[in-house]
């Protein structure tokens, strides 16, 4: 199987110069006919594992506690307005 | 006195009887870091302010050098990435409060691979560390600052993190001690993650006894994080007095004795396996037959868990956010391109693909089936030996900017990966050195939650070795 690096970097909203696909798309493809090996394993009725150590549903006591204060969680933004981060217009045609 | 020679065990003493403050050990280390810091570059950063206050507000804690992915309030968390270049903990991570209540306090933050990607440091985006016994190597990754730090004599002890080999690599490399405790055993809450079905904190230090004491303190249930069960945490220190190697049943995974091994490795590994035999420990051969897919299975797990959780990373509440963006789209887009480094956007790419529509089963879903056989191959294997000994890395410390390849480079975890996919313990532990001075370090894996086993066998041959 063969990666489409320009497609999947779009995929994962990251945007590659013309060099970066060049170099990378050997090195993934390379990387992909590695992992390849696992194809031959028989895995028939095996239980995939999801954890390091089987896990239930871990439950805790729904309480109302006190979060992050509103201007300790704004601090690191790049941008905000007030108590908002702020962001460049995502809905089309609505006011900015 | 050079304090900052002292290990946790000798500072807490020194403490305890008033020879020494803490605001003299953090004096101690802040000189050293002037001296060394040039030429080693363990530390990214090193808040000597808040370093000092906290001392003097806790006259009698042994000052712990942070990997900086772990946060801090009030302290720089980058994860030695650009994209959180300027990024301030708004609190602290569950394993900085417990340290915090066992008489210890964070000082200065430790370089690693960006987001903890990588066998080398690097990966760094905002550093170089070298390594203390040759300013021409790497230190190891992705824990190379805090293993600098250690090896160095830059810090008392420090914290890293292993996800498929991140502490116990440097710590061969750097003549520490490193464990990686059991998936579960210590709490992630506040730790960046990069693949969280597989990350966990753990100790690097310069002595077993030391990890056995700060392990005690970061281990145990957090309601903060639903992978902690509710097990008790022993007190370490006092279950490894006494180790020995008597009675001791080691097994040797017979797939870990590959012929690509460096042969200075093998000797010292072999050397070590004498010495636990004529300590009085049986050896028995044993086999781990799916040892030869651990890697392939890392490469699609982690880089898969790693692309979700660094999707986080969009430039919207923090980190960087591009001056050349237009729209959302290239908002998320120039961001991530702007603040991520080659290895990231590599793992990035790969991890998307692999949960890709049309892939996820093939790469993903079969690679979490053979992750089930891997771990079988221990659930079996400790039905019959104490413990396994092995060699922890494939070879002594690299020279900086000897691997290009992304490929040859993973190769470095071949012998780490497989128990950090299993969620057992295991340690790395210095062995000896090569003829040109570079250190090597065994590995020891045991059970999960059978961090006393592997601490006790772990002291026990430090003991042979010293």
């Amino acid at each position: 199987m063969k990666i489409d690096v320009a497609y999947v970097a779009e995929l994962a909203r990251l945007e590659l110069t013309d060099e970066e696909k060049s170099v990378f798309q050997p090195q993934l493809e390379n990387i992909v006919k590695y992992v390849d090996m696992i194809s031959k394993v028989d895995v028939e009725g095996v239980e995939p594992m999801m954890h390091g150590r089987a896990i239930v549903n871990a439950f805790r006591e729904d309480i109302v506690r006190p979060s992050l204060p509103t201007e300790t969680a704004l601090k690191n933004a790049p941008q905000r307005v007030g108590d908002e981060f702020l962001l460049p217009k995502i809905v089309e045609g609505a006011e900015s | 006195m050079e304090l900052f020679k002292l290990g946790i065990k000798e500072a807490q003493e020194g403490l305890a009887k008033g020879e020494f403050s803490s605001s003299d050990l953090v004096k101690s280390i802040i000189e050293r870091y002037h001296a060394k810091n040039d030429e080693i570059g363990a530390y990214l950063t090193f808040d000597e302010e808040d370093a000092l206050r906290l001392a003097a507000e806790n006259p009698k804690a042994v000052p712990i050098a942070i990997k900086d992915l772990i946060n801090v309030v009030g302290q720089p968390c980058t994860c030695a990435s650009k994209i959180l270049k300027g990024y301030i903990s708004p609190y602290d991570a569950t394993v900085i409060k417990n340290l915090k209540a066992s008489g210890f306090i964070p000082c200065g933050r430790v370089n690693m691979d960006e987001f903890a990607m990588g066998s080398s440091t690097e990966n760094s985006g905002l550093g170089k560390t070298r390594n203390p016994y040759d300013l021409t190597r790497v230190p190891g990754g992705s824990s190379g600052g805090s293993a600098a730090a250690v090896g160095g004599n830059m810090c008392i002890a420090a914290l890293g993190t292993d996800t498929g080999g991140s502490i116990r690599q440097p710590a061969s490399f750097c003549n520490c001690v490193g464990i990686k405790p059991s998936y579960g055993r210590v709490s992630r809450f506040g730790v960046t993650a990069f693949a969280s079905s597989l990350d966990q904190v753990g100790p690097m230090t310069k002595s077993v006894e030391d990890s056995a004491i700060l392990l005690k303190a970061l281990a145990g249930h957090d309601e903060m994080d639903g992978t902690t069960p509710r097990i008790d945490v022993p007190d370490y220190a006092k279950e490894i007095e006494g180790a020995s190697m008597k009675g001791l049943k080691i097994g040797l995974p017979k797939e870990y004795f590959i012929d690509g091994l460096d042969p200075e490795v093998k000797r010292i590994t072999d050397e070590a396996i004498k010495k636990c035999a004529s300590a009085g420990a049986e050896i028995v051969e044993v086999s781990l037959p799916h040892t030869e897919y651990a890697m392939a299975v890392y490469y699609i797990i982690a880089p898969a868990e790693a692309s979700a959780n660094l999707a986080r990373f969009d430039g919207v509440r923090y980190g960087h956010r591009s001056a050349a963006s237009k729209d959302v789209f290239t908002l998320y887009t120039k961001s991530r391109a702007e603040g991520f480094g080659p290895e990231v956007k590599r793992r990035i790419i790969m991890g998307t693909y692999v949960l890709s529509s049309g892939y996820y089963d093939a790469y993903y879903g079969r690679a979490q089936r053979v992750r089930t056989l891997i771990k079988r191959d221990f659930d079996e294997v400790f039905t019959k030996v104490d413990a396994l000994l092995t060699p922890c890395a494939p070879t002594p410390a690299f020279k900086l900017g000897e691997l290009q390849d992304p490929l040859t480079m993973y190769l470095n975890d071949l012998f780490t990966i497989p128990s950090a996919l299993a969620g057992v313990c295991a340690s790395s532990v210095p062995a000896g050195f090569t003829a040109a001075g570079l250190p090597v370090g065994v590995q020891f894996i045991c059970g999960g939650f059978e961090e006393s086993k592997l601490l006790s066998v772990s002291k026990a041959f430090e003991d042979i070795v010293k």
